[in-house]
């Protein structure tokens, strides 16, 4: 069983499983965040957070999540060292652009940039949730619990920063990119395709990537055009 | 009607002497050749023109010239067997080039397809991975009446699909990896399909997998290009199979 890890195949076997996972976590995100806009005295999204940050179980998960990014990022960093040392002698010309979608030649290079936002997306919210604390997230009462207003965190960076918003709509679209080739071919490298399932792999990999995009981008959008609370 | 006449093509091509030594680019010039000629035969006859000026010729690979025997190579202005599809370099002809057109002429290079002079690949990779399992073991025994074993029609159809690889190396050189995912998928794929070659299925996917990896091939990311450039359709679907065939197999070691 050691051969598969090291096996062509098998790495991106891993590749994929881990990038489902990955989606999985993508899906209970987004969910979470649309709550900023449905509800915009916060209650709900506060009540939403409150939960996550106190439920057993995602506890245990968080860990494994962030063990599932570390999995993907360094899969694909030893594929893509591999992969360039594949062809030592560079063609002088070459029509990448016409055989390949841009997106899928370059899923190194947004994964890269999804990694630098999420960073930054770390220590905007996570580090000072889990860690630092704020005096935004000074602890008020819902429905007779006391949370941490985690919405007057994220409402607070929006409505103070046009940069962050634009950084952050750019993260959603990043993520979209990257989804709109890795979702189909995460199918494709466990072998779940064929003629028929291909075109559908396809067709719902581009919905997802714009819901990913569209679903994250909504919400500093939504506090761009002034409509939170 | 008369194939066109173009007065002028310029054609950069890649020398090397031999395997260690370091290539470079030469620039030649063809005159008053016909639409009509084909791209192996441009190159015949540029070589006797340097023939005649006493120069070395171009070293290029060519074998049936007629598009179904894999070996002609060259990767013609950044893609595999030229700007046609579904088509070999053979096949290709000048009446799709412009006059007076700069046309790259580099071989297909990759790791595991090391240069053996100008424009010749070494693809003997693909026979070793042939050799790690792409066949079907027949020990004993006459050949089998063509009905005593039912295969369904379908079934007869998507591996001819995958039987009509011809190996030509198109889907490594086209590859941003230089995977051979393509070319493995098609020759694992032809014998899984069917009834005679389902029976070492397991085997075959592990040790040609293996003798792929092993022999410095990139790994495949589903860019899906290798199925744009090659010359014989070949289509990814066959990768997914490879995929399904190999984890399959891992899974019942």
């Amino acid at each position: 069983m050691n051969s598969f890890i090291t096996s062509s195949i098998g790495k991106k076997a891993i590749m994929s499983v881990s990038g489902f996972f990955l989606v999985s976590f993508l899906c209970v995100h987004l969910t979470a965040n649309l709550m900023i806009v449905v509800d915009s005295s916060g209650e709900i999204f506060n009540e939403v957070c409150h939960f996550m940050a106190t439920n057993p179980v995602v506890r245990v998960i968080e860990p494994v999540l962030a063990l599932g990014f570390l999995l993907h990022i360094a899969l694909a960093s030893w594929i893509t060292l591999q992969n360039r040392a594949a062809r030592p002698v560079k063609y002088a010309r070459s029509n990448q652009a016409g055989n390949a979608s841009w997106v899928s030649r370059n899923m190194y290079i947004l994964g890269a940039l999804i990694l630098v936002f999420l960073l930054l997306h770390l220590w905007n919210f996570w580090w000072k949730i889990k860690f630092a604390g704020d005096p935004l997230l000074e602890e008020i009462e819902v429905n007779g619990v006391l949370v941490e207003n985690t919405y007057a965190l994220v409402s607070g960076l929006f409505k103070t920063s046009v940069v962050y918003c634009g950084l952050y709509i750019l993260g959603g679209v990043l993520l979209g990119l990257h989804l709109a080739h890795g979702f189909g071919a995460a199918f494709q490298s466990i072998g779940l395709s064929n003629r028929v399932w291909r075109k559908r792999w396809a067709f719902l990999g581009t919905l997802f990537a714009v819901i990913v995009a569209g679903g994250f981008s909504i919400i500093p959008i939504y506090f761009l055009l002034g409509l939170g609370g | 009607m008369p194939d066109k006449i173009l007065k002028e093509l310029t054609l950069k091509i890649w020398r090397q002497k031999n395997a260690k030594a370091k290539g470079g680019f030469e620039t030649y010039k063809i005159r008053d050749i016909s639409g009509g000629t084909s791209f192996l035969e441009m190159l015949d006859i540029l070589n006797e023109q340097l023939v005649s000026e006493n120069k070395e010729p171009v070293a290029f690979d060519h074998d049936c010239r007629e598009g179904i025997c894999g070996m002609c190579s060259l990767f013609i202005n950044g893609r595999a067997h030229g700007p046609d599809d579904e088509v070999t370099t053979c096949q290709l002809h000048l009446r799709r080039f412009k006059d007076g057109e700069t046309i790259t002429i580099e071989p297909r290079s990759s790791g595991a397809f090391p240069v053996i002079k100008d424009l010749i690949v070494d693809r003997k990779a693909f026979e070793k991975i042939q050799q790690a399992g792409g066949y079907v073991s027949v020990t004993t025994g006459g050949v089998p009446d063509g009905n005593a074993i039912p295969v369904p029609s379908e079934k007869a159809e998507e591996a001819m699909d995958a039987a009509a690889c011809i190996g030509c190396g198109a889907c490594v050189a086209t590859c941003k990896n230089s995977s051979a995912m393509l070319f493995v998928a098609a020759k694992v794929s032809q014998l899984a399909l069917l009834p005679q070659g389902k029976i070492e299925a397991a085997r075959r996917a592990r040790a040609m997998v293996a003798k792929m990896d092993e022999l410095g091939f990139g790994n495949c990311t589903n860019t899906g290009a290798c199925e744009s450039e090659c010359p014989k359709k070949i289509s990814i679907e066959h990768i997914a199979r490879l995929n399904r065939e190999y984890l399959k197999a891992k899974l019942q070691e």
